[in-house]
Formats: C-alpha cells, sequence, structure tokens
C-alpha cells in the first residue's frame, strides 16, 4: 500500500470536506444546473425549442451527476481523502433526482401524459424503454439510501443492491449512443464513454489486484 | 321506445338568435349598400386588420426583397407567422454543425456571392445560371408556407420566391427526364460541418419531375420580406412545404434532371428510416418516432399539448392527386 499522505494539502482539503458546510454546499452546488434551466426558461433563452431543450439537458445532467458519484471512490482513494465518502450518498440522490426530471420532462412537456401515446412510442424508440429501466434501477438505489434501511438490509445486502449502479452506468450510455445514431452524432458519446469506462476500470483493476493480493483459499 | 314529447323534440332557437324584425326587413338595402362599397370601406378596414394578424416586421438584417402577391392556391397560409428570430436560429443545417444553434453560429463567413446554378442532365439547355439572372426569371411572390420538421416540430414562414417550375420550362426537361435532384454547396473550407461524417457529403435531394411542377415547389430567394439569411440557404434554397423539411435543400448549386430516382443522401444514410418521398404524414410513422403530432416553434407553450400533424402538411388539397393509387405506406 502507498504510505501515509504527507503533504499538507491533502490534509486541508481532506479537512475541508469534513467542514459542517461541505455538503450543504455541494448540494447548492448541484442544484445549480435546475435553477439554470428553470431561468432559462423563464427568460426565453433556451431555443426556439425550450421542450425539447429541457428534455435533453435534464438527461445530459443525469448522466454528469452519474459520472460525479462514480468519480467518488477513485478520488478518495487515489488521492487518499476518506472525507469524500461523506458525499457519495448525497450525489448519488442527485442522479435520481435530474433523472426524475429527465423522465417528467419527456412525459410531460414531449407526450403530455397521455400514458396511451408513451405506451405506442416505447416499442418505436426502444432506447426509451433502455432508459426507463435505468431509471427503475436508480429509484430502488434511491429508496434504499437511508441509513435505517442500509441497517436494515445488512450492509452485504446493501452493497451488492447498491452495485447495480454499474448496471444503470451502462444502461444510460446506451440510452444516450442509441438516441444519438439517428443523427449519426457520437461526438458526447464517446467523451461520457470514455469518462464512465475509466471510473469502472479503475475498479476493475482494483478488485483484479485484491484478488491477486488475497491468499487463495480452498 | 324513445317518444320526443313536444318539448324535447323542438329545439326553440334562443332569443338571441332570431333576427329582429327590423334587421331582416333591412337586408336589401344592406345588400345595396355593400354593393355601393359603403360596407366594402368598412369591410375592407376588417381584412386590413386580419392582414395586421399576419404581419411581421422585416427584421431589418439583410437587403430588402421585393415580391408580388402570389395566385398560386394555396401560397399564402394564414396562420401566425413563426418569429424570425426563432426561424433564423434553430436551423438544421448539417453543413455548419449537428447542432440546431450551430448555423447561425458558423453559417456568416459563408461567401455567397458571386453564386451560379449549373443546370444539367436531361435538359435542351443544359447551362450555369448566375444568380443575378435567377433572381430576374421570374416575379417573386410572397409564399406563407407551414414547415414541418421530421423531427416533430413546424414553423410558419414567409418565403420569398418563384415557383421551380418557371426554371424548369426555361431549360427544357426531356421526355426522358423523370426526376430532379438538388446538389448543395459542401465546401470544407467555409462549412466546418463538412469535415464530419454525419453524412455523405455533397447533401443531394431529389423530387419527382411532375412534384418539382408543382406551383407550390419554391425557390426561395428571401424570407420575411429580406434576401435568405446565410443559416436559412442563402442565396437560394429549396422549399417544398408538404414534405418534410429535410427534402428542401439549402444553398443550391446544382440541379440535375435524371431518368432515374436521385440517390439522396438521407437515403443513403438511412434507407429505412427516410424514403424518397418523405411527404408529411402522420399515418406513417418515423421507424423510431411518431408523426402523428407536432410542436409549432414559438406558439404552442411549453405545457401545451403537441398538434395533430395534417396529411401533406395541409397541402393534400393541392398536391395529393400527384399520389393517386400510391401506397404512402410503402412509398414513404
Amino acid at each position: 500500500m502507498a504510505g501515509v499522505p504527507t503533504q499538507r494539502w491533502v490534509a486541508r482539503v481532506n479537512a475541508l470536506c469534513l467542514h459542517a458546510w461541505s455538503k450543504p454546499l455541494l448540494f447548492v452546488l448541484m442544484l445549480l444546473p435546475l435553477v439554470t434551466l428553470v431561468a432559462a426558461v423563464a427568460l426565453d433563452q433556451l431555443s426556439a425549442n425550450p421542450a425539447q431543450a429541457l428534455v435533453r439537458s435534464t438527461g445530459d445532467w443525469t448522466l454528469r451527476s452519474l459520472c460525479l458519484v462514480l468519480a467518488v471512490t477513485p478520488v478518495r482513494v487515489g488521492l487518499h481523502l476518506p472525507a469524500l465518502a461523506r458525499w457519495r450518498r448525497l450525489l448519488g440522490l442527485f442522479v435520481y433526482f435530474y433523472a426524475t426530471l429527465h423522465l417528467l420532462t419527456y412525459s410531460w412537456l414531449d407526450m403530455g401524459f397521455e400514458l396511451n401515446d408513451i405506451a405506442h412510442d416505447i416499442p418505436k424508440r426502444p432506447f426509451i424503454l433502455v432508459g426507463f429501466t435505468g431509471y427503475v434501477v436508480l429509484a430502488a438505489l434511491a429508496l434504499t439510501s437511508p441509513s435505517w434501511v442500509v441497517r436494515l438490509m445488512g450492509g452485504k445486502n446493501w452493497r451488492r443492491l447498491h452495485q447495480l449502479v454499474y448496471v444503470v452506468a451502462g444502461l444510460a450510455l446506451l440510452h444516450f449512443f442509441w438516441m444519438r445514431a439517428g443523427k449519426n452524432d457520437f461526438a458526447d458519446v464517446w467523451l461520457y464513454t470514455a469518462i464512465i469506462s475509466l471510473l469502472l476500470g479503475w475498479r476493475l483493476v482494483r478488485a483484479v489486484n485484491f484478488m491477486k493480493n488475497k491468499p487463495m483459499s480452498l | 321506445m324513445l317518444i320526443k314529447s313536444n318539448s324535447q323534440g323542438f329545439v326553440h332557437p334562443i332569443t338571441s338568435d332570431i333576427t329582429p324584425l327590423a334587421a331582416y326587413q333591412s337586408r336589401r338595402s344592406m345588400i345595396r349598400l355593400m354593393a355601393n362599397g359603403v360596407a366594402g370601406a368598412a369591410l375592407a378596414s376588417w381584412a386590413g386588420r386580419e392582414a395586421l394578424a399576419q404581419a411581421w416586421a422585416p427584421p431589418g438584417k439583410h437587403a430588402a426583397l421585393a415580391s408580388v402577391k402570389t395566385a398560386v392556391v394555396g401560397g399564402v397560409t394564414m396562420e401566425k407567422v413563426t418569429d424570425y428570430k426563432d426561424v433564423s436560429t434553430y436551423n438544421n443545417f448539417y453543413e455548419f454543425g449537428v447542432d440546431k444553434a450551430d448555423p447561425v453560429q458558423y453559417a456568416q463567413a459563408l461567401p455567397t456571392s458571386p453564386w451560379h446554378v449549373d443546370i444539367e442532365g436531361l435538359v435542351k439547355k443544359p447551362g450555369r445560371f448566375a444568380l443575378e439572372d435567377l433572381l430576374k426569371l421570374s416575379a417573386q411572390e410572397e409564399r406563407i408556407y407551414r414547415l414541418r420538421c421530421v423531427e416533430g416540430w413546424s414553423m410558419v414562414i414567409p418565403w420569398v420566391g418563384y415557383s421551380l417550375s418557371a426554371l424548369i420550362r426555361k431549360v427544357e426537361p426531356l421526355g426522358s427526364a423523370k426526376y430532379v435532384e438538388f446538389v448543395t454547396l459542401a465546401d470544407p473550407k467555409t462549412m466546418p460541418g463538412v469535415r464530419s461524417q454525419v453524412l455523405d457529403w455533397p447533401y443531394v435531394e431529389g423530387l419527382r419531375l411532375d412534384e418539382a411542377l408543382h406551383p407550390l415547389t419554391l425557390l426561395a430567394f428571401g424570407m420575411y420580406g429580406e434576401v435568405l439569411p446565410k443559416q436559412s440557404g442563402a442565396p437560394l434554397r429549396l422549399v417544398v412545404p408538404w414534405k418534410y423539411g429535410f427534402k428542401s435543400g439549402k444553398s443550391l448549386v446544382k440541379i440535375r434532371f435524371t431518368e432515374n430516382q436521385p440517390k439522396t443522401a438521407w437515403n443513403k444514410a438511412a434507407l429505412h428510416e427516410y424514403g424518397f418521398y418523405s411527404n408529411v404524414n402522420p399515418a406513417v410513422d418515423h421507424p423510431r418516432w411518431s408523426q402523428d403530432t407536432e410542436r409549432r416553434i414559438g406558439e404552442d407553450g411549453l405545457f401545451t399539448k403537441k398538434r395533430k400533424t395534417l396529411l401533406f402538411n395541409g397541402y393534400e388539397a393541392q398536391v395529393g392527386q400527384l399520389y393517386t393509387g400510391m401506397d404512402l405506406k410503402k412509398y414513404f
């Protein structure tokens, strides 16, 4: 294992992350995209087609929050910032929050809450089914986020369930890829795929190393 | 058995519906008044109000392009015209990028003068037409058309131009000409999108000759009383109002008359998704979404339900006969 970090700045950053105000600040920061979107709607700055812009940007922010929450553990371990663990649940809940807004804007602004139309829309656009599946999994993770549920489930089960976030990441990327496939416009898709692959790849390497270092037990 | 009694079977008019005796008796003098033009003047002011609802101020961003009224049936819809700002900032023009905001940002460096259009293929008089000559070839008319994008949104745009048929007649297609192919500019130096692999450049579109000859098919040089802004296809473009917007090529450089159906850019990119005809049709879904409804840009509020899309974008009376007996699901 790496030695104890001696750099003072690491200790300082860690202390800042432990500060009582760090979590409320993160909360406000994560709300900024929503505030910006609402302001843009109010000021008519959201292109000529604000409905579509809202559906797309809430989707973008779901993906961005997902990248953030998946980055917590690699950054925490890599930079020796144990305090970052405190932020993980909040960031995870924001993934669910923006995903909910994304689903809501689609079903309201795009489909006018016509369940019949939505039911007809889904087989035509399988990428919506992929996105919705991801949303259902996210909902399960959000519902099991309170501490008392963690205690109730037991750490091992809870951890196993919450590893489904990797499945969510895959579904989100497939959903995004499929949506952009119509225009062969994949630049952003590759960018997010690269980021998420890096974050998940780090975990894979770590797991392999862990298995290697573990004495074989028969 | 349902027996209608006197009170149920006869619907009495409400008092306000009954024409007063005096008005009834004076109807002849009313007609006489109208004939004498007195009421005509009153009607004129009423019509003027209607026209006002249609009016827009020329945005004052480009050179004015004068036009006359059109005699083409269906050439002027009375619907509310979309704001110039929306029409000139929300564009699909992939030569400048796939984002709707890209064209207005990147198209301004495009040189549109000098400009010429080559007429090629099965015509008696092929040749190169300078833009100045094309502008004068026929009287510029104002046409207010609905524009329906394949993506499910629509606008109402006052174009300036003339029926493409005027140019076609001038170059005299041969009997063997069955289709018209439209080739648009693809200049990697001034069009950043052309460097990407989104489509097979140049962008090519096509029509059947009879579609191209239809009076509604417009060769447009302007919109909102001014020459076209670059992001909308300056200096000249096609407008085929009953087909999805992508059929109307922008910044045309070549018009070719052919015997075989042209291989259009979108046919090459995704044949099963974008057919050659691409007529607006709510009954024929895009493979990946419904075409049943549309959102009118700038008019329908954020929470307004989308409006119903009309067959041939509402131009069925004018163009329906072009497709008599044709299976529109097969030839989508």
